[in-house]
């Protein structure tokens, strides 16, 4: 603390990073901030969740709380803490009470490494990066941490003692392990162009050479899916899968300890929107322009940056409100199929072709970001995209349900069918 | 009776799941966007109620104020659930009134019989739902209460007039 002091002092030029003791400091603020900002985010996607459920099925939704109930979350919190905590005879006291902590704080910390805006220059202090974390590991960070989440719902399950809620928590690791491998994977590609894991170096990349969703749009999905999954969402949402389990790894907690998951589930969300956005969607960036991307760093462009980055979360947060409110849940057969069978071997070879690509690209002397090296990414991307959504999209991503039935069973089931009179419109 | 099974014959080549994702995605969003609510947002929305509704009981007054009920004891003869109380008096001009009049409105079972029965349509079903209270004794209405009620009455089914026309 001696040294910090004359540098606190000192005026310092706004565009040259901060000293350490300012950066200590300034990093704590943005703790306290983003955490909050980002709780209240959290709570308001439930809200959001609700009404747009509610549009989708023709209905209000909450618009008591307040004008269009938009004092529900507040009302929810109260409740949630109001309402007495269960604890089952036979549970694991310990595990029951520190699992809802452990599915909740790998939800929070996933958020830390993600940009969120350009950054902010702050008169006698110094360049402030709108990140909580700017690790240099930055997305493995994310993978790191995001697939800890999982322990929580697990161990919620089995510290229970009730078979419903073992069977969700075995689910969700068994999920958990198939999809991360494919999101994993999807991203391979993304680093194979960026040439780095440092998530801002992702995003100045496609900042100058054009977002990545347009040359990678299979890695894309294939990310969208998994990351779908991660969150335990419909249709993905096996572990809760309320019509088979209950209420799943939570059927047993109430109060504020149940109240962690959905929590827990929202905040996921949010990162897996983010996470989407700083590895296809650019970011922070302002598309079509270089001009937010370039020093001098200016408060304007913080505030743009920042504003069309909350514009995109949103977007994507109402995409996964909009595919929940659709799409029923997989059978647990073609959820685990559709992770090994197709995202799986999907990725790897998408991982060959786009490093194949690169290197060929490469070695015919074509820059990164040229005009000739989009064109071409651009091309096997085309193709690619035909060719899943046209020629693999015919029963063979999702297998209907009929395909499990043997060939010679469904004959010998026609067979029975067109002898049958109640069948065949001869009988009564 | 053995149970039979029809096997759908959809070729595979049909079944999609992304191209139906996307279908079912503008759907969901044509709903979202264009929404056909039925909901009615009640206390401040109410739906009108049929003519001959059976709700709280209304007790119908002379010119001069008083309650139309001569006390010649019918409707609690008629009623099926033992809901009303009467009491009949005799004034100095030896006309008959109800000196206690109650009815239990948590016992009563709003099938109209006492309106149909009364002599005097003095006693009515009304056109209301709204009777909630705080308190199970506040659910026994006593003749004032009775006739301070303001909301309109059933009209009774008319033999004559069956559609209500």
């Amino acid at each position: 603390m001696t040294h910090t002091l004359p540098f606190l002092l000192q005026v310092v030029d706004p565009q040259l990073p901060m000293s350490d003791g300012m950066f200590a400091l300034v990093s704590l603020i943005k703790v306290a901030v983003v955490f909050g900002i980002y709780m209240g985010c959290v709570a308001y996607t439930t809200f959001l969740e609700r009404r747009v459920a509610a549009w989708i099925q023709d209905r209000h939704g909450p618009n008591r709380v307040g004008p269009q109930g938009i004092f529900q979350v507040l009302a929810d919190g109260v409740k949630n803490f109001m309402k007495e905590e269960t604890l089952p005879g036979g549970a694991s006291k310990v595990l029951f009470i520190l699992a809802p902590a452990l599915a909740f704080i790998p939800a929070m910390l996933t958020w830390a490494v993600i940009p969120f805006a350009s950054p902010l220059p702050i008169p006698g202090v110094g360049l402030v990066d709108m990140v909580v974390a700017d690790l240099p590991v930055g997305f493995l960070f994310t993978l790191a941490i995001g697939s800890l989440g999982v322990y929580g719902i697990t161990i919620a399950g089995w510290s229970s003692n009730n078979k419903y809620a073992l069977l969700g928590g075995l689910r969700a690791s068994a999920q958990m392990i198939s999809y991360e491998i494919a999101m994993g994977m999807s991203t391979v590609c993304v680093l194979l162009l960026a040439g780095n894991v440092h998530l801002n170096t992702i995003i100045m990349q496609q900042a100058s050479q054009g977002w990545n969703v347009a040359l990678l749009t299979m890695a894309f999905f294939i990310f969208a899916v998994a990351a779908l999954a991660e969150t335990n969402r419909v249709p993905f949402d096996l572990p809760e899968a309320e019509s088979e389990l209950v209420a799943g790894y939570h059927a047993e907690y109430s109060s504020m300890r149940y109240s962690m998951f959905p929590i827990a589930e929202y905040a996921n969300i949010i990162t897996s929107s983010s996470l989407m956005i700083a590895l296809f969607f650019g970011g922070w960036d302002i598309p079509f322009t270089q001009w937010d991307n370039l020093p001098p760093w200016t408060i304007t462009k913080t505030l743009l940056t920042m504003g069309l980055y909350v514009g995109k979360v949103i977007f994507f947060v109402f995409t996964f409100i909009w595919l929940r409110w659709t799409l029923p849940r997989f059978r647990y057969d073609q959820l685990m199929a559709i992770g090994w069978k197709v995202l799986l071997p999907m990725a790897l070879v998408y991982i060959t072709a786009v490093a194949s690509a690169v290197l060929g690209l490469d070695a015919a002397g074509l820059a990164r970001g040229s005009y000739a090296f989009r064109g071409a990414m651009l091309g096997m991307n085309v193709v690619f995209v035909v060719l899943v959504f046209w020629v693999l999209d015919r029963g063979r991503i999702v297998s209907p349900a009929f395909s499990r039935v043997e060939r010679e069973r469904i004959a010998k089931l026609r067979d029975v069918s067109a002898r049958s009179d109640l069948l065949s419109g001869k009988g009564a | 009776m053995a149970i039979t099974t029809r096997v759908v014959e959809r070729p595979i080549e049909e079944a999609s799941y992304v191209r139906a994702t996307f279908k079912g995605l503008a759907l969901t969003f044509k709903h979202l966007v264009d929404p056909h609510k039925v909901t009615v947002q009640y206390p401040e929305e109410k739906w009108d109620i049929g003519p001959r509704w059976r709700g709280t009981h209304r007790m119908l007054t002379t010119e001069d104020g008083k309650a139309k009920c001569v006390a010649c004891g019918l409707c609690p003869t008629v009623c099926p659930c033992n809901c009303i109380k009467l009491v009949p008096g005799v004034d100095e001009q030896g006309n008959r009134y109800p000196a206690v009049f109650d009815i239990d409105e948590f016992r009563c079972i709003f099938c109209g019989y006492c309106q149909e029965v009364c002599p005097e349509e003095a006693i009515h079903v009304g056109r209301h739902y709204e009777n909630a209270e705080y308190d199970r004794k506040d659910f026994v209405y006593d003749l004032t209460r009775l006739t301070a009620q303001t909301h309109p009455v059933c009209e009774m089914w008319d033999p004559a007039d069956p559609k209500g026309e």
